[in-house]
């Protein structure tokens, strides 16, 4: 420890609990004193560069969006930075694959010059915006490319990691340029075997100059070297949590063709009468609706499909009725409202009016009383997530907050509007993963339920009217 | 599936049957709770549908028995029943007295018999111990360095329907095989009365015999098998069809664990308000005493002078309060909390028996799987310190100011502590453990700070029968105000 003559004298700070968050937080005059560390182990202590590398087709996009749509989810502030998409800034029509020649001096130019753009851009998210990781989305095959990615990594203190997709299987490459390359603006006028004619020229273009990862001449640097879509990893030199973290997911994704469902327990007796939390059964509503999402998983004629619920009565009553083996999960338990368990919003607002304002003020970060945040959910859901990951087709029948994560996950909402992503009762969202994102369809299945819905207020202030914060309850009984 | 489902369509509307929460894992199951075994709904996740073979690959001294054990230790306290089958030991069972190295050598046909011969019995226990034993995982710890030895158990793995996954441990440091032989081959049964440098002069020729045969996993002719391969004790990894979740979680453990000596020192918040009252939870601030400790802890961290330390506390007022007195940057965890009682937080236990007798009683008969109402049970906590146990991997010197039943679960990982043990490990307060990792084990030191506390330590008592009386039940309650 360093400064251990100024902390011999160290008199313990007062605490005080922030009004939001309920984090103990040291104060000076009742007013917090200096930021320490909070809520989650520190992810890394410089920014980190997640630098791609690889033959186009090869992934790297997908691996981006998907990595960054992760970090963002489990709160690491992450940006990619996509060099394809500062080419077509630049270069404002794609003409053919000539652009990408090795011999093409006008091409390199243009291509070095977007490049080091998107380095500056990465360099003022890192710097100046707080961002915490970017995604250098590029081919980056060769050492030369990657040595200058290294050399400005250094002077601006980041840590750099290489994910590197190595890929030989034609059919796999194929179906790559069918699925997203079709859609590239730089195709808009063109058939599809044009497509694919143009698009393996461009291959062959970076394939002479192309210089892996090399296991004896990159041995100091970090990186994770993915082999045939993931059959086979090499990883090496892991410097510090968020690259351990980052590894780990990717060794867990896959791009099996599958969906994922995901439904709330069918309506419950509180849901009825406007109360939240609790564990109670369900409704006669919610057991008609139980009945016919056991017909609806019927018709759907799903592979192998695997069903989680949470550990709550309403969930497991509503996967009792499909007939088939399920899985109970504490982590998909919904939010705990602490204090505020099985209470009316009507009686919420009557005895914690200053905690139901703050709860409007920041819904994601706002924790009950010896309760739970939205933040705190998504930590526990995490591992959810990441098994979700590695299972291919998945029914999760839980709850509206859990829910409201899940999804904010896969569509990559933010921490503003997953608290008020709309997860009504009786309706089931088939996600499927398709091209970069995820298609969704919703499916309601015609059972009566109540609305538990609740928008945020126009008045979200302390000093609020009763009515005014309790003008967007929804009804109930 | 489909078929299960449509032999259930007929009795859809009696398959409503009521849910009651069994008592004491606050469990939701059908019917009347009886026969556990007939329910759909399994309450942990699947880790695997069938059991797994871990198989260590490596020349001696390569830290087989190392990562066999630590991994062994991991699994057991997440809840995946593992065993650790170590050839050496059957070995050292049938040849009862080693003389030296030649009975590993390549030529030498009468060991190679009885070598074959007990790694058959080996392979017989394991067997066992997926049937008879419900075992989840089986490490087999040897040097497995052969094609051939290879391919005999994974014949047996096939005929059997058990998962394979290899284990690799490749090294050409000679710095670190010197450290590891000095560290635990000498200490082996094998050179009792041996004198260093003989002992390092056998085990030498002993890897030698090794070389000649191994033949390590190939990234071409084995790509059909799971594995991975560790490098120079982790600086890189090769990583090869990893089949199912528990292999992956096995993976991302051993790309976390690392061999840096260093310290963890674990210790209880000071003690406070609630904990003078003899009352359990809650989130109150520091006693006086409480406070004394705190700075007393100062003291003492400042005379241990831990290079780089971290500080860990839970999101409770009493562990900041305590780390506050450092005076050093600390990092908040909310996995860290105290397990949640529920409907009995910051209850005295004579106001558990005297409101919630049964629940009282439930606890006593199985401590760890218990789960308080609309609260924790330990086995949650495991669950929920499993992330802070990785990130414990990861780091080097960290102190943890945390809970009781907290400070439990973590000594349990470290110390290999069984699910019956852990509830009741004895974590006082005022009391810093220094966790070093030693060999195949952990040193621990205990350090008083000599600041008085009250005692928070509830013994089993005898009577854990519902019937008892509260005098019973009561017999083991610590004082208090």
């Amino acid at each position: 420890m360093s400064s251990t003559e100024d902390v011999i004298m160290a008199i313990p700070r007062e605490l005080t609990q922030n009004p939001l968050r309920k984090i103990w937080m040291p104060c000076k005059n009742g007013l917090p004193d200096k930021h320490i560390s909070q809520k989650r182990v520190c992810m890394t202590n410089c920014p980190t560069l997640i630098v791609t590398v690889g033959l186009p087709a090869r992934g790297k996009t997908y691996i981006s969006k998907k990595l960054t749509r992760y970090l963002n989810w489990i709160g690491v502030p992450t940006k990619e930075f996509n060099v394809g998409q500062y080419r077509r800034e630049c270069v404002k029509i794609y003409k053919s694959f000539e652009f990408f020649r090795p011999d093409n001096e006008e091409g390199l130019k243009i291509r070095k010059q977007c490049a080091l753009a998107a380095l500056n851009d990465v360099r003022q998210y890192l710097s100046v915006e707080g961002g915490q990781v970017a995604v250098f989305d590029a081919t980056n095959t060769t050492r030369e490319r990657r040595a200058t990615i290294t050399r400005f990594a250094e002077q601006n203190g980041y840590k750099v990691f290489f994910v590197e997709s190595v890929c030989e299987d034609p059919s796999i490459i194929a179906e790559n340029i069918v699925q997203v390359k079709l859609d590239s603006p730089d195709y808009t006028d063109c058939n599809t075997e044009e497509v694919i004619q143009d698009f393996m020229k461009r291959i062959r273009c970076y394939e002479k100059s192309y210089q892996p990862l090399d296991e004896n001449l990159d041995r100091e640097l970090s990186y994770i070297k993915i082999m045939d879509v993931g059959q086979r990893y090499l990883v090496n030199r892991v410097l510090d949590h968020i690259q351990s973290r980052i590894v780990y997911y990717l060794m867990n994704i896959h791009i099996t063709p599958r969906s994922i469902y995901l439904c709330r327990h069918g309506e419950s007796d509180l849901n009825v009468r406007g109360r939240i939390g609790g564990d109670s059964g369900l409704s006669p509503r919610g057991k008609e609706f139980a009945q016919c999402l056991g017909r609806f998983i019927q018709d759907q004629n799903i592979k192998d499909l695997k069903v989680w619920t949470s550990q709550m009565k309403r969930t497991i009553q509503t996967a009792e009725a499909l007939g088939v083996a399920y899985e109970q999960w504490k982590a998909l338990n919904e939010i705990d409202a602490g204090v505020c368990e099985e209470m009316m919003y009507e009686e919420i607002q009557e005895h914690y009016p200053l905690e139901f304002a703050l709860r409007d003020q920041d819904k994601y970060r706002y924790r009950y009383p010896k309760g739970e945040s939205y933040e705190d959910l998504v930590q526990r859901l995490e591992p959810v997530i990441m098994e979700l990951e590695r299972q291919e087709n998945v029914l999760v029948i839980c709850h509206q907050a859990v829910m409201r994560c899940l999804l904010a996950y896969f569509l990559d909402k933010s921490a503003e509007e997953l608290p008020y992503l709309k997860c009504p009762l009786h309706t089931v969202l088939k996600l499927t993963p398709v091209a970069y994102g995820c298609k969704v369809e919703s499916i309601y299945l015609n059972v009566e339920a109540v609305n538990t819905h609740r928008d945020k207020p126009e008045n979200v202030d302390i000093s609020r009217l009763s009515e005014e914060a309790l003008f967007t309850v929804p009804a109930h009984y | 599936m489909l078929s299960q489902f449509l032999n259930n369509t007929s009795d859809m509307s009696a398959e409503q049957k009521e849910l009651t929460q069994t008592p004491l894992l606050k469990i939701w199951v059908p019917g009347m709770g009886s026969s556990l075994g007939q329910r759909r709904g399994s309450s942990r996740p699947q880790f695997t549908n069938c059991p797994t073979m871990i198989v260590m690959v490596g020349l001696p001294a390569r830290g087989k028995t190392y990562i066999s054990k630590k991994l062994t230790r991991y699994l057991n306290w997440i809840g995946v029943p593992t065993q650790v089958f170590n050839l050496g030991q059957y070995r050292r069972e049938v040849v009862q007295t080693y003389k030296n190295y030649e009975f590993f050598r390549p030529d030498n046909e009468e060991a190679m018999k009885i070598r074959r011969a007990y790694a058959s019995n080996a392979l017989k226990d394991i067997a066992n111990y997926f049937t008879k034993e419900q075992g989840q995982v089986a490490v087999f710890d040897s040097t497995n360095t052969t094609r051939e030895r290879r391919g005999v158990i994974l014949s047996f793995a096939k005929e059997k329907g058990y998962k394979v996954f290899f284990i690799e441990s490749v090294c050409d440091d000679p710095e670190i095989i010197e450290a590891n032989t000095t560290q635990v081959k000498l200490s082996s049964p094998d050179y009792e009365n041996c004198d260093k440098e003989e002992a390092l002069v056998d085990f030498l020729k002993r890897i030698d015999c090794y070389k000649m045969s191994y033949v390590p996993l190939d990234e071409e002719k084995d790509r059909h098998l799971s594995f991975i391969k560790i490098f120079n004790v982790g600086s890189r990894y090769l990583v090869n069809r990893v089949q199912d979740h528990i292999q992956s979680r096995i993976v991302y453990y051993l790309m976390n664990i690392h061999v840096t000596p260093r310290s963890i020192y674990l210790s209880r918040h000071g003690e406070s308000e609630l904990n003078l009252l003899g009352r359990i939870g809650g989130d109150t601030g520091l006693s006086s005493q409480g406070q004394k400790y705190a700075k007393a802890l100062a003291e003492f961290i400042r005379g241990q002078s831990i290079k780089d330390l971290k500080v860990w506390t839970s999101h409770m007022k009493r562990t900041i309060q305590t780390a506050e007195a450092l005076g050093v940057p600390y990092e908040q965890w909310k996995a860290l909390n105290e397990i949640d009682a529920g409907v009995c937080e910051e209850m005295t236990y004579e106001e558990i028996q005297e409101t919630h007798p049964e629940e009282f009683a439930l606890r006593d008969q199985d401590k760890y799987r218990y789960r308080y109402p609309k609260g924790e049970s330990y086995e949650d906590l495991v669950h929920r310190l499993e992330p802070v146990i990785m990130e414990l991997e990861r780091q080097e010197n960290v102190l943890v100011i945390c809970h009781q039943a907290v400070m439990r679960c973590l000594l349990a990982y470290f110390l290999d502590k069984s699910e019956d043990d852990l509830p009741y490990l004895k974590c006082p307060l005022h009391t810093v453990l220094k966790l070093t990792p030693l060999a195949y084990g952990c040193k621990v030191e205990s350090f008083y700070l000599n600041i008085q506390a009250v005692n928070t330590h509830r013994d089993r008592p005898t009577n854990v029968n519902v019937a008892r009386k509260p005098e019973e039940a009561l017999q083991t309650v610590p004082e208090h105000l």
